[in-house]
């Protein structure tokens, strides 16, 4: 098993005349947390959307676990094992918490249309695994006591929790988390941080596309940097809170 | 306390058994026209249901439903009539109709994947029609449909010798044909409740329900949204197949006439007006729906004689009046439908 679960190589993605991204390469270890970081409009999304097949590239591809991604294709991606979260949360809002996070693991399961309609052996034992899954991985994000609560009526920071539950549920190798203290106030945001370095801790590969640049830098392995859509530097923070064209472009120059 | 509820649910199940099983006899009291208006309640219980699979659970809209019904019609009309001198036993013809629509549902499915809402709801009303103006006229240059006049002296359902068209005596108790096409309908009605009851709180029900609620993010959790959408699409069309097989051997008679877009449009508010999504809900949209519009049939004209000594208002026109009303009246009052599915917090906090 190779150190590097995914290699983007050259990346790029305009739309009509805007370059979104161009020729991006960067790459994430196995275990590590990898923060994305830059500006408004840098591009943060967008290189998220391409590697999660919302976006089809129009140069460049991703490498996964050994081989490539398709690019056109949302649902093979979260079959491959990358999973997200989205900046403006997309929760599906009249289920239940629970059931949220049981439809998270369609992915991982297999009844049908006559599994349910017989409800054979093979299914109601799934049904049930199912359930114990999802009811675990709200207790993991501690939000156990909402699990009958439709989705809408959850407090913001619990929508947050859900939505990653809902994707820890499709056990994915890469969680790709967008802004996910965006909104949140600073004890909020504390606990967001142990529960990502929990999830890191328990073996998952994360993604950390973020504005609030402490969160980044406290918490990630390394940093990438982007600005106008091309990458500026992937380091250990350290090195990138220090380097020049970081400061410039997040200062403005 | 969980015995106390399983055998008062358990009693409550008898009775309604009970209720079920006396009803065509106490409908016959009223004239087997009567019988007849129950067994349409049940046929479009029947077709609501299926409906609600595509646009209570997926939640894409179709205003092209009763495409297939009529595709189940037909099937069942040209496979058991003198028209092409075939007289297929029902039980091969039900799930031929079925497989039928169903092929029928697909290839409305596919060229509409990308749609939703609005778009999609035009596209489907598009296919209905173009259905029924193709019923209407496939009698040129080959006769495959009667065009207009339809197909009639439609074999019944037929099981064995046992005929469900005219009377015969069972156990001494003397049974009209519409009474026994009652009981087959009953039991295809509970079939499907079980069907919808089943696929609701199952894997493919919940992906159903979220590319409902949010395609994209449905995607994003690995769900093959084109799939699914097309199972959605064909398991509703095939439960319009069989319905329509069932209404053709019933009848014995049909033409492009009963398959129009008000039909379409009539199993839709049922949906909508009992509560999408909503099985209880949907049950009493489609019962309010058929049964109403005959009390007034029956009621409103003799009351105006009562009252007025003449008819001032045509029972008919008062009929659609008074429809319409009454769908403004729920969407201004009850806009989840009248009776909506709760948020099943009982159920799911309960139960690990």
């Amino acid at each position: 098993m190779s150190g590097v679960l995914l290699e983007a190589k050259a990346v790029a993605k305009h739309f009509g005349g805007v370059k979104a991204l161009r020729d991006v390469s960067l790459s994430i270890r196995r275990g590590e947390i990898y923060g994305l970081i830059g500006p408004n409009g840098a591009g943060k999304t967008t290189f998220f959307n391409c590697m999660t097949g919302q976006y089809i590239p129009d140069g460049g591809g991703f490498e996964f676990d050994g081989a490539p991604l398709a690019a056109d294709a949302p649902h093979q991606a979260a079959a491959r094992g990358i999973a997200r979260t989205f900046q403006n949360i997309r929760l599906f809002a009249n289920m239940t918490a629970l059931e949220n996070v049981m439809v998270g693991r369609h992915v991982r399961t297999a009844a049908g249309v006559l599994g349910a309609i017989f409800q054979n052996r093979a299914t109601r034992d799934e049904e049930a695994a199912i359930r114990r899954r999802a009811n675990d991985l709200l207790h993991y994000v501690r939000i156990e006591d909402r699990a009958g609560d439709l989705a809408k009526n959850l407090s913001y920071g619990d929508q947050r929790r859900l939505e990653i539950a809902r994707a820890l549920a499709t056990e994915p190798k890469l969680l790709c988390l967008d802004e996910p203290a965006a909104g949140m106030n600073a004890t909020e945001t504390g606990e967001l941080r142990e529960l990502i370095d929990g999830i890191r801790k328990d073996g998952t590969t994360v993604l950390l596309i973020e504005h609030d640049v402490k969160l980044v830098m406290g918490l990630c392995d390394r940093v990438a940097v982007l600005d106008y859509g091309a990458l500026v530097i992937e380091d250990v923070p350290a090195v990138v809170q220090k380097d020049q064209r970081v400061i410039e472009a997040y200062l403005g120059a | 306390m969980s015995r106390l509820l399983t055998s008062r649910s358990a009693f409550g199940m008898l009775l309604i058994a009970a209720l079920l099983i006396a009803l065509p006899f106490v409908a016959a009291l009223g004239g087997q026209a009567w019988v007849r208006i129950v067994n349409f309640a049940i046929l479009y219980i029947f077709l609501a249901l299926g409906l609600n699979i595509v646009v209570g659970y997926a939640g894409l809209l179709d205003l092209g439903y009763v495409a297939f019904y009529a595709v189940g019609a037909y099937t069942y009309a040209l496979l058991a009539s003198p028209h092409f001198g075939l007289h297929w036993p029902f039980w091969v013809i039900l799930p031929i109709g079925a497989a039928v629509a169903c092929v029928f549902g697909v290839l409305l499915g596919s060229p509409t994947l990308k749609l939703r809402g609005d778009y999609l709801a035009i596209v489907t009303l598009g296919f209905g029609e173009i259905v029924r103006i193709f019923m209407n006229n496939l009698n040129a240059p080959i006769n495959i449909t009667n065009g207009p006049q339809g197909i009639t002296l439609i074999d019944p359902v037929k099981i064995g010798d046992f005929s469900f068209a005219g009377t015969t005596q069972i156990f001494g108790i003397s049974l009209s044909g519409p009474q026994k096409y009652y009981f087959l309908l009953l039991a295809l009605a509970i079939l499907v409740i079980i069907i919808n009851l089943r696929l609701q709180n199952s894997r493919i029900g919940r992906a159903w329900q979220a590319i409902r609620e949010d395609e994209i993010a449905a995607k994003a959790v690995g769900i093959n949204t084109r799939n699914l959408k097309l199972l959605a699409f064909a398991m509703g069309a095939s439960f319009g197949g069989v319905a329509g097989g069932v209404f053709s051997a019933m009848q014995g008679f049909v033409s492009p006439e009963s398959f129009s877009l008000i039909e379409s449009i009539m199993i839709l508010a049922m949906v909508v007006l009992g509560g999408m999504g909503h099985i209880p809900g949907v049950i009493l949209g489609a019962v309010l729906l058929t049964v109403l519009p005959e009390v007034l049939r029956y009621g409103v004209g003799p009351a105006q004689m009562a009252m007025f000594g003449k008819m001032l208002i045509d029972p008919e026109s008062l009929r659609m009046l008074i429809f319409g009303l009454a769908l403004v009246l729920v969407m201004r009052f009850k806009p989840a439908g009248l009776w909506p599915s709760p948020e099943r917090k009982r159920e799911l906090t309960g139960g690990s």
